[in-house]
């Protein structure tokens, strides 16, 4: 039951071949089993199992929906009305949240369970889920590696079983980089498909929010409810939303894949090139054609990136000064030393590395050499993914340079850390939709995972390569060792 | 040497929607401390902003009404600092591209006219407030200004005199209460105003250094705060000093600047474009739907009271100075039917007058414009003199009904019956044979002392006009 699908488990709860409380119950002692991944922030069972009894009786009357009782893991980092939300961080180990974001709103009005707040790099801030506040999350493919990051806890539990489907949120590659380095589908949807409302913000104008799971069928129903325009996030975009599970079938024949040969030249492992080879023959076969593009502003994506992320995130986070909620320092002489040693205490040192960055970048005298030039270089980006569709309809590639790497290999060096998001990056920059599926494993028996990346609002397109890919390929069925 | 000052004004001006500019709080003056901050306010780890298009309405009304172009994009901006009533860290406000460009006013000093410019208007928040009398030892925090709109209004550095400054903060505050866009209460902070003041000698191309003086919130205080400042620098410079750029903050009890913050310690304000907030767009259409919502300007109105009216520059100035008041006049006029002089006399007179004295605005006047109109009704047929009409308007002020019921409840009404008049003339000239004697023989400034005694023995009420010419006949008779 643990390896079924939510199609599969919504289709099971609906039967009644089991209730919403029994698999809430039977998830949660999982995640008990398996707390040494540290998957999980916060577990709240009766909240939990209060939601699964009310989801029964809606069953019961005739009433569900496809999400209806399934137990899906959060991301800390959206708001969930009287849930402990942290984001991973000390500064906010007391918050419990007093409203619901909407991506949680529209799970909870679907029926679903809230079946705990993942753990998560601090403040989304990390390749690797190493820099949260409450320790680091284990892979379960190799207990020694880090599962990614920074959605690296809603990975970790989905890949280990311990839930159906996870929330992730994605700046730079939180989504699919963790679902790359832990066999996942990873969907990041294209910006202003998601509501941003209550979702503690990292980088307002990269960060959305998508579904973790494992296939993507999964992704649609998960989409199908996330999606929309939300009155109350003015960068959420008001264009229809379609049934993401209607176009999943549709045939590949003359679907045109993308190849950017900067994203298969140096720095990519010659393992991880090998699996995507495959995957794109896979493609073919299907009845795609291939032909090669080139995106050549990629190299400036991680550049332009770690000034426009961090001078958003240095004025995002000023809220965080212990005055109104959250961890306050306990000594302090006068108001500069409260918020000094509040923050100093509060916040980890990945998270003081970008307000630093962020905060020098839009500094007078550093405005248009940094942030300006940075803006200029993210037009520059979506240009060359503009001109670059004119002659595919997805683009392929990896997700990620490398499979997972030991944890503590690159904690100490923050720039190798960020190339880890080399080839994720720039399509935040661009706004597109990206997505991340199984494609394969490398000799050291850790996944790979192949990136596609749509065109605006075209989620659908994403959704149906995805899905066809995995109706002849079964990588995304595999289960770590141990947890079967 | 003689020295000029420069003086620039940034005015801010508390827009009057019902809801922030940023959430849906309620902006309401005067509630209890933090029950009209909601989540957004507050700032709780998650929230957004979504603009209210009602204080962008606002502000292109204004926009309009000083003749300025407006921007169809403007760019919402955030400006960053730390302090505990602004909970975000950063305020929303307009930086590089406000939605109000360049505009003028004319203001009107002892009777010269002078353009001021005004460089630009832009759209920001307000912040909280920090209470630190009653907490002893803390600081409290109260957020329900926290999100009001605010329009600043910066000026160019136009101005070369404390009056001349005054004289535009007068009409830029005039100006928001006509266009019903801010309450333009300045004891409750809601009309707030910052002078960029400087010398330099006469003649002089080059501005000087300005201080930015604070937290003068009242038209006398403006004035105060400028002639001290200027005598202050021109002092400093003639004793061989530099004036240094900083922020002063002026002190009403002392009527002093004091330093607040040098140019070195001014803030970075690390502006950026707000991510969460698309640019602010003004179509066309939006422009000429405000436009029709533009009621008539002060300057067009006292114009045309001049014209329509045949006031004097003066009371129609006096008349205008609110729309309400300029209102209550004109339905005065229609009303009563009156001749416009007589009705700006009561109206400019009488009503000013108690209002000034009861401390009351036009609209909390017990003297309506129909009671007034009743007024001037017994005044044209004789019914009462011009003095009895201030005994019987002092009444109504007082809540004794209108004129009639005044003037029946007093018996106040005038006495025109010749028969009774003469009778009065008759036993005051038998009362007075002496004077009648001294009157007789050539002492004619007795006929006042006649007059008079008739007056009293009626109370006033008889008619003055048949008085006269009733004594008149009868002492020389």
């Amino acid at each position: 039951m643990f390896d079924k699908t939510v199609a599969a488990l919504s289709v099971a709860l609906r039967r009644k071949e089991i209730s919403s409380v029994e698999l809430t119950r039977a998830f949660l002692e999982r995640i008990n089993k398996y707390k040494d991944l540290n998957a999980f922030i916060t577990l709240e069972p009766e909240r939990s199992l209060a939601q699964a009894r009310a989801a029964d009786a809606r069953i019961a009357q005739g009433e569900a929906g496809a999400l209806t009782g399934i137990p899906i893991a959060q991301k800390d980092i959206f708001c969930a009305d009287g849930w402990l939300t942290t984001c991973g961080s000390k500064i906010l180990s007391n918050f419990v949240a007093p409203y619901d974001a909407t991506t949680i709103e529209k799970f909870n009005k679907a029926g679903a369970v809230c079946l705990g707040k993942t753990n998560m790099d601090e403040f989304a801030m990390g390749s690797s889920n190493e820099t949260s506040y409450y320790g680091v999350v284990k892979n379960p493919w190799n207990t020694a590696v880090v599962p990614g990051g920074s959605s690296g806890g809603s990975a970790a539990a989905v890949a280990a079983r311990l839930a159906p489907a996870a929330t992730g949120t994605d700046t730079g590659g939180s989504i699919r980089q963790p679902a790359s380095l832990t066999n996942l589908t990873g969907l990041k949807p294209s910006y202003g498909r998601v509501s941003r409302y209550g979702m503690i913000a990292f980088a307002s104008s990269l960060d959305q929010g998508g579904p973790m799971v494992r296939t993507a069928e999964d992704a649609a129903l998960m989409l199908n409810v996330m999606a929309g325009f939300d009155p109350r996030d003015s960068t959420s975009v008001d264009e229809p939303v379609p049934d993401y599970t209607k176009s999943l079938n549709n045939d590949l024949k003359g679907l045109r894949i993308g190849l950017p040969k900067e994203y298969f030249s140096k720095g990519l492992s010659s393992e991880v090139a090998k699996v995507i080879e495959t995957a794109i023959a896979e493609y073919k076969k299907l009845g795609a054609q291939v032909v090669e593009i080139s995106l050549p502003n990629s190299q400036l994506a991680i550049p332009c990136y770690y000034v426009l992320a961090p001078a958003e995130a240095s004025s995002n986070l000023s809220r965080f000064d212990g005055a109104r909620y959250g961890y306050r320092a306990k000594d302090y002489t006068d108001l500069l030393d409260m918020y000094c040693k509040t923050r100093a205490e509060g916040f980890g040192a990945e998270v003081k590395r970008r307000i630093m960055i962020g905060t020098y970048a839009l500094s007078a005298g550093y405005y248009d050499a940094y942030y300006l030039k940075a803006q200029k270089l993210r037009r520059l980006i979506a240009e060359d993914f503009r001109r670059a569709f004119e002659s595919c309809d997805v683009i392929m590639g990896p997700t990620t340079p490398t499979t997972a790497f030991k944890i503590g290999e690159k904690s100490d060096d923050p720039v190798a850390m960020y190339l880890s998001d080399i080839y994720t990056i720039s399509v935040n920059l661009a706004g597109l939709p990206g997505m991340s599926i199984p494609a394969g494993f490398a000799p050291d028996g850790l996944p790979v995972g192949l990136q596609l990346i749509g065109q605006y609002f075209n989620e659908s397109r994403l959704l149906n390569a995805a899905h066809c890919y995995q109706q002849v390929t079964d990588w995304h069925k595999r289960m770590p060792k141990g947890f079967d | 040497m003689e020295w000029e000052t420069v003086i620039g004004l940034e005015v801010h001006a508390q827009l009057l929607t019902k809801s922030k500019a940023f959430s849906g709080a309620a902006t309401k003056y005067g509630a209890e401390p933090n029950t009209q901050a909601c989540a957004v306010d507050i700032a709780l780890p998650g929230v957004l902003p979504v603009f209210n298009i009602e204080a962008a309405r606002m502000a292109v009304k204004f926009g309009l009404a000083i003749g300025a172009a407006i921007n169809h994009r403007s760019v919402f901006a955030r400006k960053n600092y730390f302090y505990p009533d602004l909970p975000k860290g950063y305020q929303i406000s307009q930086y590089e591209l406000p939605i109000v460009a360049k505009g003028q006013l004319t203001i009107d000093v002892d009777g010269v006219e002078k353009v001021i410019g005004i460089t630009r208007a832009h759209l920001e928040e307000d912040a909280g407030k920090s209470l630190h009398e009653d907490f002893h030892g803390m600081t409290g925090i109260d957020l329900n200004r926290a999100g009001t709109p605010l329009l600043e209004i910066v000026s160019e550095p136009d101005m070369r005199s404390s009056k001349e400054a005054v004289a535009y903060l007068k009409k830029v505050h005039e100006l928001v209460r006509y266009l019903e866009i801010c309450d333009g209460n300045m004891q409750e902070g809601s009309f707030r105003c910052d002078a960029n003041v400087s010398v330099r000698p006469k003649g002089e191309k080059k501005f000087g250094t300005r201080a930015e003086l604070k937290n003068i919130n009242s038209f006398r205080f403006v004035e105060k705060a400028i002639e001290f400042e200027v005598e202050r620098q021109i002092d400093l410079i003639e004793g061989g000093g530099k004036v240094v750029q900083e922020t002063r903050l002026y002190d009403s009890d002392k009527d002093v600047t004091r330093s607040m913050r040098s140019k070195e310690e001014a803030m970075d304000y690390r502006y950026f474009p707000d991510p969460d907030l698309p640019p602010l767009v003004i179509t066309e259409d939006f422009i000429r739907g405000v436009e029709k919502t533009l009621p008539e300007l002060p300057d067009a109105k006292r114009a045309r009271f001049m014209k329509d009216y045949g006031l004097t520059a003066y009371d129609a100035g006096v008349l205008t100075a609110s729309r309400e008041l300029a209102d209550y006049y004109e339905q005065l006029v229609r009303e009563s039917g009156s001749d416009p002089k007589i009705a700006a006399n009561w109206v400019t007179g009488e009503l000013a007058a108690f209002l000034n004295r009861d401390n009351k605005d036009i609209s909390a006047s017990p003297v309506t414009v129909g009671m007034i109109t009743g007024l001037l009704k017994r005044l044209a047929d004789n019914t009462i003199s011009g003095k009895i009409a201030k005994e019987v308007f002092e009444a109504m002020w007082n809540g004794e009904g209108d004129a009639d019921a005044v003037i029946a409840k007093k018996g106040l009404k005038q006495i025109t019956d010749t028969g009774a008049i003469e009778k009065v003339i008759d036993e005051i000239i038998a009362k007075n044979p002496k004077q009648l004697e001294q009157y007789r023989a050539g002492k004619e400034t007795l006929f006042g002392y006649f007059v008079g005694q008739v007056m009293k023995a009626t109370q006033g009420k008889a008619n003055p006009a048949q008085v006269n010419e009733l004594l008149r006949k009868k002492l020389s008779a």
